[in-house]
Protein backbone atom coordinates (compact mmCIF):
# COMPACT_ATOMS: atom_id res chain seq x y z
CA UNK A 1 0.00 0.00 0.00
CA UNK A 2 2.86 2.36 0.94
CA UNK A 3 4.53 1.75 -2.25
CA UNK A 4 1.58 2.48 -4.66
CA UNK A 5 1.02 5.66 -2.47
CA UNK A 6 4.46 7.03 -2.87
CA UNK A 7 4.34 6.34 -6.74
CA UNK A 8 1.20 8.53 -6.75
CA UNK A 9 2.78 11.28 -5.01
CA UNK A 10 5.50 11.07 -7.50
CA UNK A 11 3.59 10.83 -10.39
CA UNK A 12 1.30 13.83 -9.45
CA UNK A 13 4.09 16.24 -8.24
CA UNK A 14 7.59 14.88 -8.46
CA UNK A 15 7.41 13.54 -12.34
CA UNK A 16 4.59 15.34 -13.16
CA UNK A 17 3.98 14.91 -16.26
CA UNK A 18 3.12 18.04 -18.27
CA UNK A 19 5.74 20.07 -15.80
CA UNK A 20 8.86 18.22 -15.74
CA UNK A 21 8.43 15.60 -19.21
CA UNK A 22 6.32 18.12 -21.22
CA UNK A 23 3.81 15.65 -22.40
CA UNK A 24 0.55 17.32 -24.21
CA UNK A 25 1.94 20.49 -24.31
CA UNK A 26 0.02 21.16 -27.24
CA UNK A 27 -3.49 21.23 -26.22
CA UNK A 28 -1.50 22.58 -22.67
CA UNK A 29 -1.05 25.74 -24.34
CA UNK A 30 -4.11 26.09 -26.53
CA UNK A 31 -6.37 25.03 -24.33
CA UNK A 32 -5.80 26.89 -21.22
CA UNK A 33 -7.06 30.25 -21.88
CA UNK A 34 -10.11 29.86 -19.16
CA UNK A 35 -9.61 27.88 -15.98
CA UNK A 36 -13.95 25.98 -16.87
CA UNK A 37 -12.76 24.93 -20.36
CA UNK A 38 -9.08 24.07 -19.08
CA UNK A 39 -11.01 21.72 -15.97
CA UNK A 40 -12.92 19.66 -18.26
CA UNK A 41 -9.67 18.66 -20.42
CA UNK A 42 -8.10 18.03 -17.80
CA UNK A 43 -11.07 15.32 -16.13
CA UNK A 44 -11.16 14.44 -19.55
CA UNK A 45 -7.23 13.56 -19.70
CA UNK A 46 -8.02 11.29 -16.01
CA UNK A 47 -10.42 9.47 -17.44
CA UNK A 48 -8.93 8.36 -20.53
CA UNK A 49 -5.59 8.08 -18.71
CA UNK A 50 -7.13 5.58 -15.89
CA UNK A 51 -8.93 3.76 -18.61
CA UNK A 52 -5.84 3.39 -21.18
CA UNK A 53 -2.51 2.94 -18.98
CA UNK A 54 -3.92 -0.60 -17.73
CA UNK A 55 -5.46 -1.62 -21.10
CA UNK A 56 -2.07 -1.06 -22.38
CA UNK A 57 0.02 -2.91 -19.36
CA UNK A 58 -2.51 -5.84 -20.02
CA UNK A 59 -1.74 -5.85 -24.05
CA UNK A 60 2.28 -5.42 -23.22
CA UNK A 61 2.43 -7.93 -21.12
CA UNK A 62 -0.14 -10.83 -22.34
CA UNK A 63 0.38 -10.26 -25.90
CA UNK A 64 3.59 -8.21 -27.10
CA UNK A 65 6.43 -9.12 -24.25
CA UNK A 66 8.75 -11.77 -25.34
CA UNK A 67 7.89 -15.24 -24.35
CA UNK A 68 4.16 -13.82 -23.78
CA UNK A 69 2.38 -15.92 -26.02
CA UNK A 70 4.47 -19.22 -25.15
CA UNK A 71 1.14 -20.93 -23.42
CA UNK A 72 -0.33 -21.10 -26.79
CA UNK A 73 2.29 -23.06 -28.20
CA UNK A 74 4.13 -18.99 -29.96
CA UNK A 75 7.79 -19.27 -27.43
CA UNK A 76 10.12 -17.38 -28.73
CA UNK A 77 8.27 -14.62 -30.56
CA UNK A 78 8.60 -11.14 -29.41
CA UNK A 79 5.89 -8.26 -30.71
CA UNK A 80 7.15 -5.77 -28.94
CA UNK A 81 8.38 -3.69 -32.05
CA UNK A 82 4.94 -3.26 -32.94
CA UNK A 83 3.84 -1.73 -29.36
CA UNK A 84 3.80 1.51 -31.11
CA UNK A 85 0.91 0.89 -33.32
CA UNK A 86 -0.80 -1.15 -30.68
CA UNK A 87 -0.92 1.15 -27.75
CA UNK A 88 -1.99 3.95 -29.90
CA UNK A 89 -4.77 1.66 -31.52
CA UNK A 90 -5.79 0.87 -27.70
CA UNK A 91 -5.78 4.53 -27.04
CA UNK A 92 -7.70 5.35 -30.34
CA UNK A 93 -10.56 2.86 -29.69
CA UNK A 94 -11.09 3.50 -25.90
CA UNK A 95 -11.56 6.88 -26.69
CA UNK A 96 -14.17 6.25 -29.32
CA UNK A 97 -16.02 3.70 -27.42
CA UNK A 98 -15.76 6.07 -24.23
CA UNK A 99 -17.15 8.97 -26.54
CA UNK A 100 -19.88 6.60 -27.74
CA UNK A 101 -20.51 5.29 -24.04
CA UNK A 102 -21.32 8.63 -22.47
CA UNK A 103 -23.37 9.98 -25.55
CA UNK A 104 -26.18 7.09 -24.79
CA UNK A 105 -26.13 6.92 -20.86
CA UNK A 106 -24.59 10.44 -19.46
CA UNK A 107 -25.60 12.93 -21.90
CA UNK A 108 -24.78 15.88 -19.36
CA UNK A 109 -20.94 14.30 -18.65
CA UNK A 110 -20.89 13.72 -22.77
CA UNK A 111 -21.83 18.01 -23.28
CA UNK A 112 -19.55 18.42 -20.99
CA UNK A 113 -16.31 16.46 -22.33
CA UNK A 114 -17.68 16.05 -26.08
CA UNK A 115 -15.57 18.21 -27.46
CA UNK A 116 -12.28 17.53 -25.85
CA UNK A 117 -12.21 13.82 -26.20
CA UNK A 118 -11.57 13.86 -29.97
CA UNK A 119 -8.46 16.06 -28.90
CA UNK A 120 -7.32 13.36 -26.27
CA UNK A 121 -6.13 10.68 -28.96
CA UNK A 122 -3.25 13.03 -30.09
CA UNK A 123 -2.29 14.01 -26.79
CA UNK A 124 1.20 12.72 -26.00
CA UNK A 125 0.35 12.99 -22.31
CA UNK A 126 -1.58 9.56 -23.22
CA UNK A 127 0.76 7.92 -24.92
CA UNK A 128 3.62 8.93 -23.20
CA UNK A 129 1.99 7.57 -19.84
CA UNK A 130 1.65 4.40 -21.63
CA UNK A 131 5.13 4.06 -23.02
CA UNK A 132 6.43 5.32 -19.60
CA UNK A 133 4.63 2.57 -18.10
CA UNK A 134 6.05 -0.43 -20.61
CA UNK A 135 9.33 1.39 -20.11
CA UNK A 136 9.83 1.61 -16.14
CA UNK A 137 8.08 -2.21 -16.34
CA UNK A 138 4.71 -1.21 -13.96
CA UNK A 139 2.60 -4.32 -12.84
CA UNK A 140 -1.10 -3.91 -13.63
CA UNK A 141 -1.96 -2.58 -9.99
CA UNK A 142 0.75 -0.02 -10.43
CA UNK A 143 -0.29 0.82 -13.81
CA UNK A 144 -3.39 1.37 -12.42
CA UNK A 145 -2.26 4.10 -9.96
CA UNK A 146 0.24 5.80 -12.05
CA UNK A 147 -2.58 6.30 -14.65
CA UNK A 148 -4.96 8.01 -11.98
CA UNK A 149 -1.57 10.01 -10.51
CA UNK A 150 -0.22 11.41 -13.82
CA UNK A 151 -3.37 12.20 -15.55
CA UNK A 152 -3.87 14.05 -12.00
CA UNK A 153 -0.70 15.80 -12.26
CA UNK A 154 -1.62 17.03 -15.91
CA UNK A 155 -4.98 18.26 -15.01
CA UNK A 156 -3.64 20.24 -11.91
CA UNK A 157 -0.94 21.87 -13.55
CA UNK A 158 -3.19 22.98 -16.98
CA UNK A 159 -5.95 24.58 -14.70
CA UNK A 160 -2.77 26.23 -12.86
CA UNK A 161 -1.87 27.78 -15.92
CA UNK A 162 -5.23 28.75 -17.09
CA UNK A 163 -5.82 30.74 -13.78
CA UNK A 164 -2.47 32.33 -14.14
CA UNK A 165 -3.82 33.05 -17.98
CA UNK A 166 -6.79 34.51 -16.66
CA UNK A 167 -4.96 36.95 -14.25
CA UNK A 168 -2.52 38.28 -16.86
CA UNK A 169 -5.66 39.89 -18.97
CA UNK A 170 -4.77 42.77 -16.69
CA UNK A 171 -1.15 42.89 -16.87
CA UNK A 172 0.88 45.13 -19.74
CA UNK A 173 3.15 42.39 -21.71
CA UNK A 174 4.90 43.84 -24.24
CA UNK A 175 3.85 43.37 -27.64
CA UNK A 176 5.82 40.52 -29.79
CA UNK A 177 5.21 38.59 -26.53
CA UNK A 178 1.54 38.64 -26.58
CA UNK A 179 -0.92 35.50 -26.43
CA UNK A 180 1.82 32.66 -27.17
CA UNK A 181 5.12 33.87 -25.91
CA UNK A 182 4.44 35.19 -22.49
CA UNK A 183 2.17 31.76 -22.07
CA UNK A 184 6.13 29.88 -22.75
CA UNK A 185 7.70 31.98 -20.21
CA UNK A 186 4.54 31.31 -17.31
CA UNK A 187 4.97 27.67 -18.16
CA UNK A 188 8.93 28.38 -18.00
CA UNK A 189 8.70 29.81 -14.38
CA UNK A 190 5.83 27.16 -13.34
CA UNK A 191 7.96 24.14 -14.35
CA UNK A 192 10.91 25.62 -12.03
CA UNK A 193 8.59 26.33 -9.41
CA UNK A 194 7.38 22.07 -9.09
CA UNK A 195 11.24 21.18 -9.75
CA UNK A 196 11.01 22.26 -6.06
CA UNK A 197 9.38 18.68 -5.90
CA UNK A 198 12.28 16.77 -7.48
CA UNK A 199 14.68 16.26 -3.94
CA UNK A 200 11.63 14.57 -2.43
CA UNK A 201 12.42 11.25 -1.35
CA UNK A 202 9.13 8.67 -0.57
CA UNK B 1 9.09 26.10 -59.95
CA UNK B 2 8.44 29.18 -57.53
CA UNK B 3 5.55 27.80 -56.13
CA UNK B 4 6.97 24.32 -55.18
CA UNK B 5 9.87 26.44 -53.25
CA UNK B 6 7.08 28.72 -51.62
CA UNK B 7 5.25 25.20 -50.45
CA UNK B 8 8.88 24.01 -48.82
CA UNK B 9 10.03 27.14 -47.78
CA UNK B 10 6.63 28.71 -46.39
CA UNK B 11 6.23 26.88 -43.31
CA UNK B 12 10.11 26.88 -42.27
CA UNK B 13 9.63 31.27 -41.65
CA UNK B 14 6.20 32.54 -42.19
CA UNK B 15 4.43 29.66 -40.53
CA UNK B 16 6.62 27.88 -38.51
CA UNK B 17 4.57 25.06 -36.99
CA UNK B 18 6.22 25.70 -33.42
CA UNK B 19 6.57 29.38 -33.01
CA UNK B 20 3.21 30.17 -34.68
CA UNK B 21 0.80 27.27 -34.67
CA UNK B 22 1.89 25.94 -31.15
CA UNK B 23 2.58 22.13 -32.74
CA UNK B 24 4.67 19.39 -31.69
CA UNK B 25 5.89 21.45 -29.13
CA UNK B 26 6.38 18.35 -26.19
CA UNK B 27 9.07 16.90 -27.87
CA UNK B 28 10.67 19.92 -29.14
CA UNK B 29 11.58 20.74 -25.26
CA UNK B 30 12.60 17.40 -23.68
CA UNK B 31 15.34 16.21 -26.21
CA UNK B 32 17.12 20.16 -26.67
CA UNK B 33 19.72 19.95 -23.87
CA UNK B 34 22.57 18.41 -26.57
CA UNK B 35 23.25 18.82 -30.08
CA UNK B 36 23.40 15.24 -31.15
CA UNK B 37 19.92 14.20 -29.89
CA UNK B 38 18.07 17.43 -31.16
CA UNK B 39 20.02 16.99 -34.85
CA UNK B 40 18.96 12.96 -34.76
CA UNK B 41 15.17 13.94 -33.44
CA UNK B 42 15.02 16.57 -36.04
CA UNK B 43 16.25 14.09 -39.24
CA UNK B 44 13.66 11.63 -37.46
CA UNK B 45 10.79 14.29 -37.65
CA UNK B 46 11.58 15.68 -41.33
CA UNK B 47 11.30 11.70 -42.28
CA UNK B 48 7.82 10.98 -40.86
CA UNK B 49 6.23 14.41 -41.72
CA UNK B 50 7.79 14.10 -45.66
CA UNK B 51 6.79 10.20 -46.05
CA UNK B 52 3.65 10.31 -43.99
CA UNK B 53 2.65 13.39 -46.42
CA UNK B 54 3.39 11.30 -49.03
CA UNK B 55 1.40 8.37 -48.13
CA UNK B 56 -1.24 9.99 -47.00
CA UNK B 57 -2.17 12.33 -50.52
CA UNK B 58 -1.22 8.63 -52.49
CA UNK B 59 -4.48 7.07 -50.98
CA UNK B 60 -6.53 10.17 -50.18
CA UNK B 61 -8.79 9.50 -52.83
CA UNK B 62 -9.45 6.22 -51.25
CA UNK B 63 -9.59 7.10 -47.55
CA UNK B 64 -13.22 7.11 -46.44
CA UNK B 65 -14.04 10.34 -44.34
CA UNK B 66 -15.51 8.60 -41.53
CA UNK B 67 -12.41 6.81 -41.05
CA UNK B 68 -9.44 9.00 -41.84
CA UNK B 69 -8.32 9.88 -38.45
CA UNK B 70 -7.46 5.93 -37.52
CA UNK B 71 -5.67 5.67 -41.27
CA UNK B 72 -3.15 8.36 -41.07
CA UNK B 73 -2.69 6.91 -37.69
CA UNK B 74 -1.54 3.76 -39.10
CA UNK B 75 0.38 5.08 -41.86
CA UNK B 76 2.43 7.51 -39.31
CA UNK B 77 2.92 4.79 -36.54
CA UNK B 78 4.54 2.74 -39.23
CA UNK B 79 6.67 4.97 -40.57
CA UNK B 80 7.89 5.66 -36.57
CA UNK B 81 8.38 2.38 -35.92
CA UNK B 82 10.50 1.87 -38.74
CA UNK B 83 12.80 5.01 -37.62
CA UNK B 84 12.91 3.26 -33.90
CA UNK B 85 13.90 0.03 -35.21
CA UNK B 86 16.91 1.92 -37.28
CA UNK B 87 17.76 4.19 -34.38
CA UNK B 88 17.59 0.86 -32.44
CA UNK B 89 19.76 -1.12 -34.84
CA UNK B 90 22.24 1.63 -36.12
CA UNK B 91 22.61 4.19 -32.70
CA UNK B 92 21.74 2.45 -29.97
CA UNK B 93 22.80 5.01 -27.57
CA UNK B 94 20.88 7.58 -28.79
CA UNK B 95 18.16 5.78 -29.14
CA UNK B 96 18.25 5.25 -25.18
CA UNK B 97 18.86 8.88 -24.68
CA UNK B 98 15.56 9.86 -26.38
CA UNK B 99 13.72 6.88 -24.79
CA UNK B 100 9.93 7.57 -25.11
CA UNK B 101 10.21 10.86 -27.26
CA UNK B 102 10.60 8.80 -30.54
CA UNK B 103 7.74 6.91 -29.92
CA UNK B 104 5.59 10.26 -29.34
CA UNK B 105 6.44 11.44 -32.75
CA UNK B 106 3.18 9.87 -33.35
CA UNK B 107 1.29 12.23 -31.53
CA UNK B 108 3.37 14.98 -32.54
CA UNK B 109 0.37 17.04 -34.25
CA UNK B 110 2.63 18.58 -37.08
CA UNK B 111 2.52 14.86 -38.45
CA UNK B 112 -0.98 14.70 -37.86
CA UNK B 113 -2.23 18.47 -38.48
CA UNK B 114 -0.33 18.41 -41.97
CA UNK B 115 -1.55 15.50 -43.08
CA UNK B 116 -5.31 16.20 -41.94
CA UNK B 117 -4.29 20.14 -43.13
CA UNK B 118 -2.58 19.84 -46.26
CA UNK B 119 -1.80 16.19 -48.01
CA UNK B 120 -5.46 15.64 -47.22
CA UNK B 121 -6.20 17.86 -50.35
CA UNK B 122 -3.16 18.21 -52.36
CA UNK B 123 -0.96 16.28 -54.89
CA UNK B 124 1.76 13.91 -53.57
CA UNK B 125 4.45 16.04 -54.77
CA UNK B 126 3.48 19.02 -53.20
CA UNK B 127 2.40 16.97 -50.10
CA UNK B 128 5.68 16.09 -49.53
CA UNK B 129 7.78 19.27 -50.06
CA UNK B 130 5.08 20.70 -47.09
CA UNK B 131 5.45 17.52 -45.06
CA UNK B 132 9.55 18.27 -45.25
CA UNK B 133 9.04 22.21 -45.25
CA UNK B 134 7.39 21.60 -41.61
CA UNK B 135 9.72 19.05 -40.65
CA UNK B 136 13.05 21.56 -41.22
CA UNK B 137 10.98 24.80 -39.28
CA UNK B 138 10.19 22.28 -36.68
CA UNK B 139 14.27 21.17 -36.87
CA UNK B 140 15.15 24.95 -37.10
CA UNK B 141 13.74 25.75 -34.03
CA UNK B 142 15.19 22.45 -32.12
CA UNK B 143 18.45 23.14 -33.66
CA UNK B 144 18.44 26.85 -31.92
CA UNK B 145 17.41 26.19 -28.98
CA UNK B 146 20.42 23.05 -28.26
CA UNK B 147 22.93 25.33 -29.93
CA UNK B 148 22.65 27.52 -27.05
CA UNK B 149 21.66 25.14 -24.12
CA UNK B 150 24.76 23.02 -24.78
CA UNK B 151 26.99 26.23 -25.34
CA UNK B 152 25.98 28.07 -22.37
CA UNK B 153 25.17 25.19 -20.38
CA UNK B 154 27.87 22.78 -20.78
CA UNK B 155 30.29 24.82 -22.69
CA UNK B 156 30.23 22.52 -25.55
CA UNK B 157 28.90 22.22 -29.01
CA UNK B 158 28.23 18.78 -30.17
CA UNK B 159 30.44 17.52 -27.17
CA UNK B 160 33.18 19.17 -28.13
CA UNK B 161 34.70 21.59 -25.89
CA UNK B 162 34.55 25.48 -26.42
CA UNK B 163 34.43 27.25 -23.40
CA UNK B 164 37.04 25.76 -20.82
CA UNK B 165 35.09 25.39 -18.21
CA UNK B 166 36.26 27.26 -14.56
CA UNK B 167 36.09 23.27 -12.73
CA UNK B 168 38.80 21.96 -15.01
CA UNK B 169 40.53 25.70 -15.01
CA UNK B 170 39.28 27.68 -17.96
CA UNK B 171 37.22 30.79 -17.95
CA UNK B 172 33.52 29.55 -18.25
CA UNK B 173 31.57 29.51 -15.18
CA UNK B 174 28.97 27.34 -16.53
CA UNK B 175 24.85 28.41 -16.34
CA UNK B 176 23.16 25.04 -14.95
CA UNK B 177 20.08 26.74 -15.22
CA UNK B 178 20.26 25.80 -19.29
CA UNK B 179 20.65 22.20 -18.45
CA UNK B 180 17.30 22.02 -16.88
CA UNK B 181 14.08 21.47 -18.84
CA UNK B 182 12.51 25.04 -17.90
CA UNK B 183 15.45 26.90 -19.79
CA UNK B 184 13.64 25.70 -23.20
CA UNK B 185 10.27 27.24 -22.74
CA UNK B 186 12.35 30.69 -21.98
CA UNK B 187 14.22 30.43 -25.33
CA UNK B 188 11.65 29.42 -27.47
CA UNK B 189 9.64 32.41 -25.62
CA UNK B 190 12.24 34.77 -26.59
CA UNK B 191 13.05 32.86 -30.07
CA UNK B 192 8.66 33.98 -30.82
CA UNK B 193 9.51 37.42 -29.38
CA UNK B 194 12.12 38.28 -31.82
CA UNK B 195 10.51 36.43 -34.86
CA UNK B 196 7.37 38.62 -33.87
CA UNK B 197 9.38 41.55 -33.20
CA UNK B 198 9.88 41.76 -37.13
CA UNK B 199 7.25 39.64 -38.26
CA UNK B 200 4.58 41.80 -36.54
CA UNK B 201 1.84 40.66 -38.45
CA UNK B 202 2.01 37.61 -36.27
CA UNK B 203 0.96 39.43 -33.03
CA UNK B 204 -1.86 37.91 -31.55
CA UNK B 205 -4.65 40.27 -29.94
CA UNK B 206 -4.38 39.33 -26.18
Amino acid sequence: MEAYLSLFVKAVFVENIALAFFLGMCTFLAVSKRVSTAFGLGVAVIVVQVITVPLNNLVYRHLLREEALAAIGLGGVDLTFVGLISYIGVIAASVQILEMFLDKYVPSLYNALGIFLPLITVNCAILGGSLFMVERDYGFGESVVYGLGSGLGWALAIVALAGIREKMRYSDVPHGLRGLGITFMTVGLMAMAFMAFSGIQL
Amino acid sequence: MGKARDTLLRPVFDENPIALQILGICSALAVTSKMETAVVMSLAVIFVTTFSNGAVSLIRKHIPTNIRIIVQMTIIASLVIVVDQGLRAYAFDISKQLSVFVGLIITNCIVMGRAEAFAMKESVGASMLDGMGNGIGYGLILLVVAVLRELFGSGRFFGVEIFRLANVGGWYEPNGLMLLPPSAFFIIGGFIWVLRSFKTEQIEEA
